[in-house]
């Protein structure tokens, strides 16, 4: 013992230890991202479990179990329940019984005290609506303007179920559309024409100038109305149409609650299904996920503008900081004189891959949108104002504010490939009569490439997962229109947009229904860990050829 | 290739070479010189643009910071004499957009004059009876624009300047206007009707309405009125109710009196130096409280409530101004207390101005003196003499844009004035500071509140404690793990496996904070609550486990252990952690049952230990976690490329490999490894979204482990999206930000120094 204490090899366990230790941290981190983030998306079960409670009351609680959990009784009676004396431990149990504007709590705690056996009903549905979350409960009719077409009794019952939701999801999409790209293009030509009158107001035109112009926009303005009537109309057909089937649901409670179709998105019977049946199913919630639009707050639907604004935020900024990022890690490295202020400037810029993010946020808040935005506004936009156009967070100052931030993360990458290139390589060029220029451009740029290419990747992993600054400069919880659409510039860079990170901090920390957006938030945070792991792990790898490449041509 | 340039050359011998003559050669020449010097230049413009851009951040910051360390100033536009020079002026007021100042006369006019010339603009007679004269004036907190006339027959008429703003032809045009909230007949306060000689009045219009009004007669005798209206709804009569109490009488001739806006005190000032409180919460019960000798001697010559009415500015005609207000003790007592000094003028001072929205003051004297203060921060942040005359009035705007000043020669001179961050100064930041209605002096951070009257407390300790208190944790629970782990990776661990660990560290650096933030919030902190004995038990007995197993591993038969060579020790421990960790939980509510009453967490309520669920040990941990890359990175850095040549000598006298380690690796990478603990601190520092999100952002001055904190980056965050730009506010997140960067620069900078430096000796060894 004492000479085993002497060898040191408890220490170098101990050291080992440490390594075990962050390596099962990093593990179990992204497992249990994946884990819960693909877990969302599974068709759980519906139970329907009967509880006897200490008055003898019997209640009847269907939905999802969401966990279990086993816990001193001492803790379960802080919590309000009620439990006998001699039990130390309790397991409870987290239900999800959806049915929030039936009973205003859709996830409960039950202790298992007084509890029943699960049953599994098979026609349990889980209908996923547009507001108050999911539905649970058991169906009775299928009414079409308040007629009784068919009922669960009839054999075509779930077929006549599905073409209704189908039509009514087709005139949904048909809504959307209307509401979306008509009315919104009606309603930036009339914002147009606001500002024409305003311009004109400002230049002081007046005379038959102003009139004739004046005549022009009222002509538009009476002829977008028009449009904007007729539109109207059209959208009120439709609405009434969607409104014509009803589904009568009956709760585990005993209340029945009628479902107007509008208001559906999904119904499943999860308990009927089988396994490959449930994977379909998952897979198509896999894709809702990824390419629908959030609804009710965020905590439903899909994250599609989330990702749609990263990556185009991150495209923006990979445009600005590239060719900055290179030139000046090339100035640094070939052009500037090596002294001391090189050093110093090359250690600075070092240092500023350490400062704090959020006082890149702070400068970009204060110095882009305030200051050149706001000057923008004047120079450009003045008919808009007092609604600023740039002077307020968007897309371009966000792109430029993480770009900034990345800057030294290309600039020390770069720097570093070029200084791997062996001197040789450079000389020989120089030697054949090549310019500096030349040696630069045609020989060591391109054996540099990787390098620049790991910084750059590098800074989009960065940038991709950066909130803190976003959350000053551009980034909202929820924007109205995509940055990038069929209308002139097509890009808007003035925009606000959403982000996956923000998103997770959002809907994670901002909502008001928590439980029920927590499995949302996993997911979102699983896209985000991997999209950014992806990220790392190619830069790491082109590295790692690229160290392989010059270890040959040095020797 | 040479057979093909003679063959070429031999089949056509009289054409022109293929090679380019001078001319082209020396145009090639130029494109390419040219080439080069525009690619140098370039990419020289280039690179500088960038240095500049990131050299702007920091000027940038402190431009914005900049305006916080100036004081105010003052630029003098006109001087003319006061409209009204027959009667005693009273009272002076500067309209809210400042174009027109106000006179009250004791001949019962109210006059509104330009404030650019002194024109007169309009004027109103008060509705003082035909045989009363007025003896006394009084008006209540500057705000309100309410004032009192006392008259000689013991009655009060009480009126309220406004304005009404039009907008004809896109001009704004201010009309005042008289208003008598209480109708346009003077109240009988003294039913003896004796001449009023001071006055006092305050109204209160939100909640309970109701005014107050006291009033001390030639005879001595003070008199507190509570007066509330009722306007008749068909005819729109006012009717009001008065309700009059006698209180003892003040014994030195009194100065100044003032009632408090909560209604519930009075102040009376008097010559010989003593404040006199008393305490009219219930006018049934109102009695005199203490006095307090606030003059030290000297006689008190002006007095003035600052905004919100809590504060009492004193002067005296030393000239000292002192700042005072009620201080609550443990058994409910209120007791006037001194609360800081100000600056002292050397001359008595004749009047004070207090400002309408902040807590800062103007204060003229009998040199001519003008002094602009303020409360919250004791600073003085005017102060010359503006006037060969004495001083004996003092007005300022509404929006603290410019101010009036009245001399005993009748003359008004009006000045401009700048004075945007009164309330910042290196104290009020740094240091303890009393605020209103606080028992001590406090360090706090409460940056806005719903109420105009609110004291901003804008102390930066809470904030830097905080930042402090989280980097601390995380830095308890990265640097070991970090540290050891790196010693391993660099020194005992096979080549393989440090493949495989190196990447993923790097993976583990790239991982956003944001969901590093998100499970610390959402899912560590709710587990940790609910299995605290595993936590501390984990974190505690994990180590011995280690050491347990390494022995026994060691016992065992040398033919089985041979098959596990040397360097996979971490590999081996993996599973000893993974089933302990699960033992742990699984044991945890038990240990709760056992040795806690069921509950640890309530076990911690019990014994007076505040919990939070998103406290410091969680932040620690997250945090930590993101810590632990950056610290690990470069300490296995330094580790690695400790000269083979040294450890192996080492190794070749004799010595263990942990002895070598010991003995000769840590000492020469040694600043190498506090470098990497440095970083890792500079990043700890600035780090935002774990902080905001797993932490209770609650600005406390502890630190204890159980209970969140507020850091400065997270302050930020949470607080500069909703400030207004250019404000007090706004300017001291821009300091915090500026701090953070200074902090972050120069932590960095001296890890990176010591870096080369080390890097310079391994190449010499």
């Amino acid at each position: 013992m004492k000479a085993w204490l002497k060898s040191g090899s408890p220490w170098i366990w101990l050291n080992g230890g440490a390594v075990a230790m962050c390596m099962i941290m990093v593990v179990g981190l992204i497992g249990l991202i994946a884990v819960r983030g693909f877990g969302h998306f599974w068709p759980a079960n519906i139970a329907q479990i009967e509880i006897t409670n200490e008055q003898g009351e019997q209640i009847v609680v269907m939905g999802e179990i969401v966990r279990s959990q086993t816990i001193p009784s001492a803790v379960a009676r802080d919590a309000g329940n009620e439990v006998p004396e001699d039990i130390d431990m309790v397991t409870r149990y987290l239900v999800k019984q959806g049915n929030r504007d039936q009973t205003g709590r859709d996830f409960v705690w039950y202790l298992e005290l007084g509890m029943g056996e699960f049953t599994y009903p098979l026609d349990a549905y889980q209908i996923e609506r547009r507001e108050w979350g999911n539905f649970y409960g058991q169906p009775v009719a299928l009414l079409r303007e308040g007629e009784i077409v068919s009922t669960p009794q009839q054999s075509g019952f779930w077929r006549d179920m599905q073409a209704a939701l189908d039509r009514s999801l087709k005139l949904h999409q048909e809504i959307q559309r209307l509401e979306r790209r008509q009315i919104g293009r009606i309603n930036s030509g009339l914002e147009q024409l606001r500002l024409d009158t305003r311009r004109l107001d400002l230049r002081d035109v007046s005379g038959p100038e102003r009139e004739a112009e004046d005549a022009r926009i009222a002509a538009a303005r009476a002829e977008l109305d028009a449009q904007y009537e007729e539109l109207r109309v059209e959208l009120d057909a439709l609405k009434a149409a969607q409104r014509r089937d009803t589904l009568q649901m009956v709760t585990a409670e005993g209340a029945q609650v009628d479902l107007s179709m509008a208001q559906i998105v999904r119904v499943t019977a999860p308990n009927g299904m089988s396994v490959p049946a449930k994977m379909g199913q998952y897979m198509e919630r896999l894709w809702e996920f990824m390419s629908d639009n959030p609804r009710e707050a965020n905590t439903e639907g899909g994250i599609f503008p989330a990702i749609f604004g990263t990556v185009t935020m991150v495209f923006i900024m990979s445009i600005i900081v590239t060719p900055f990022g290179i030139l000046a890690a090339i100035y640094l490295r070939e052009y500037a004189k090596q002294g001391l202020m090189t050093r110093v400037i090359r250690i600075s810029v070092y240092n500023l891959a350490g400062v704090p993010s959020i006082v890149y946020g702070v400068f970009g808040l204060g110095f882009f949108v305030y200051f050149l935005g706001g000057s923008l506004d004047r120079l450009f936009y003045e008919a808009a104002l007092p609604t600023p156009t740039f002077g307020t967070p968007g897309l371009f100052w966000a792109s430029l504010t993480l770009a900034l931030l990345t800057l030294p993360i290309v600039i020390v990458s770069t720097e570093e490939g070029l200084a791997r290139i062996p001197s040789t390589i450079r000389q020989g060029s120089l030697a054949l009569g090549a310019t500096k220029a030349e040696t630069l451009w045609k020989v060591i740029v391109p054996l540099a490439t990787p390098a620049m290419m790991t910084g750059l990747i590098l800074a989009i992993a960065r940038a991709a997962g950066e909130v803190a600054p976003l959350m000053l400069v551009g980034v909202v919880k929820l924007a109205p229109t995509l940055p990038v659409d069929g209308t002139f510039p097509f890009v808007h860079l003035e925009r606000k947009i959403m982000h996956l990170g923000f998103h997770i901090y959002d809907v994670g920390f901002q909502s008001s229904n928590a439980e029920a957006a927590r499995p949302l938030v996993y997911a979102t945070a699983l896209v985000l860990v991997m999209l950014i792991v992806v990220l790392n792990l190619t830069a790491i790898s082109i590295r790692n050829r690229l160290r392989e490449r010059y270890r040959n041509a040095s020797d | 290739m040479t057979e093909t340039v003679t063959g070429a050359l031999g089949s056509s011998g009289a054409r022109k070479s293929l090679l380019p003559d001078t001319a082209a050669r020396e145009k090639l020449r130029k494109r390419r010189d040219f080439k080069d010097s525009a690619s140098r230049w370039g990419i020289t413009a280039a690179g500088f643009g960038v240095v500049f851009a990131l050299a702007m951040i920091f000027v940038y910051l402190f431009y914005e910071v900049m305006p916080i360390l100036k004081g105010a100033s003052v630029t003098p536009q006109a001087t003319y004499t006061l409209p009204v020079t027959q009667a005693n002026t009273q009272h002076l007021v500067l309209e809210r957009y400042q174009e027109m100042g106000i006179q009250y006369t004791d001949n019962g006019q109210v006059t509104f004059f330009d404030a650019d010339n002194g024109q007169i603009r309009q004027q109103f007679d008060l509705p003082i009876p035909e045989d009363a004269t007025v003896t006394s004036f009084a008006n209540s907190e500057y705000i309100g624009s309410v004032t009192a006339q006392g008259l000689s027959n013991g009655q009060v008429v009480i009126s309220r300047h406004a304005f009404n703003i039009s907008f004809p032809d896109d001009q704004r045009l201010i009309t005042p206007r008289m208003e008598y909230p209480f109708g346009e007949a003077a109240i009988q306060i003294d039913e003896q009707g004796r001449a009023i000689k001071h006055l006092a009045i305050e109204t209160v219009i939100r909640g309970a309405a109701g005014s107050v009004v006291t009033a001390i007669t030639e005879d001595q005798r003070l008199l507190v009125t509570s007066l509330t209206s009722r306007s008749n709804m068909m005819t729109g009569e006012v009717t009001v109710n008065s309700n009059t109490v006698e209180l003892a009488r003040v014994p030195e001739a009194p100065v100044k009196m003032l009632v408090d806006k909560a209604l519930r005190s009075l102040f009376i000032a008097d010559a010989k130096g003593y404040i006199h409180y008393y305490d009219i919460s219930r006018l049934e019960n109102a009695r005199f409280v203490a006095s307090v000798n606030a003059g030290q001697g000297s006689a008190i010559t002006a007095m003035d409530f600052l905004v919100g009415t809590v504060s009492l500015i004193v002067g005296t005609e030393k000239g000292e101004l002192s700042q005072w207000f009620l201080v609550r003790d443990e058994s409910n007592n209120n007791h006037l207390t001194r609360i800081r000094d100000f600056n002292p003028h050397g001359a008595a001072i004749t009047a004070l101005a207090p400002e309408y929205t902040r807590k800062g003051f103007l204060a003229v004297d009998a040199k001519g003196q003008l002094g602009i203060h303020y409360g919250t921060s004791a600073r003085t942040l005017y102060f010359k003499q503006l006037s060969e005359q004495p001083l004996v009035g003092a007005a300022i705007s509404q929006v603290n844009g410019r101010l009036m000043l009245l001399d005993d020669q009748q003359q008004v001179s009006v000045a401009g004035l700048w004075n945007q961050h009164p309330q910042l100064s290196f104290a009020a930041m740094w240091n303890k500071v009393w605020y209103e209605g606080r028992a001590n002096p406090e360090y706090i951070w409460q940056s806005s509140s719903a109420s105009d009257e609110f004291e901003s407390k804008f102390s930066l300790v809470p904030l830097s404690i905080g930042t402090l208190k989280a980097a601390f944790y995380a830095m308890l629970f990265a640097m070991p793990l970090a540290i050891a782990g790196a010693i391993y990776t660099a020194y005992f661990m096979t080549p393989k496996l440090r493949g495989v660990v190196k990447p993923s560290i790097e993976i583990m650096e790239a991982l956003p904070t944001v969901i590093l933030g998100f499970l610390a919030g959402l899912w560590l902190a709710p587990f940790a609550e609910d299995h605290l004995p595993a936590i501390f038990s984990f974190l505690i007995l994990m180590p011995v486990l280690m050491l347990v197993f390494a022995y026994f591993w060691s016992k065992l038969p040398g033919s089985f252990r041979s098959r596990v060579p040397d360097g996979w020790e971490a590999a081996l421990l993996v599973p000893v952690i993974l089933s302990f960790g699960a033992f742990c939980i699984f044991i945890s509510p038990w240990i709760e049952v056992w040795f806690f009453n069921g509950s640890m967490r309530q076990w911690f309520t019990d014994v007076g230990v505040t919990y939070d669920q998103r406290n410091a040990m969680i932040v620690g941990i997250a945090m930590g976690f993101a810590v632990i890359p950056t610290i690990f990175s470069i300490a296995e850095d330094a580790v690695f490329t400790v000269p083979r040549h040294l450890t192996q000598g080492s190794l070749a006298l004799g010595a263990t490999r942990w002895q070598t380690v010991v003995g000769v690796v840590l000492p020469t990478a040694s600043p190498g490894i506090f470098s990497a603990v440095m970083m890792g601190f500079g990043r700890a520092v600035g780090e935002t979204m774990i902080v905001l999100m797993a932490t209770g952002n609650s600005p406390v001055v502890n630190f204890n482990i159980f209970e969140g904190m507020r850091t400065l980056s997270a302050n930020i965050a949470v607080e500069l999206p909703e400030t207004a730009v250019g404000s007090s506010h706004f300017r001291i997140l821009f300091l915090a930000a500026l701090v953070l960067l200074a902090l972050t620069f120069i932590v960095n900078t001296a890890a990176e120094i010591i870096r080369q430096r080390l890097r310079a000796r391994y190449s010499n060894l």
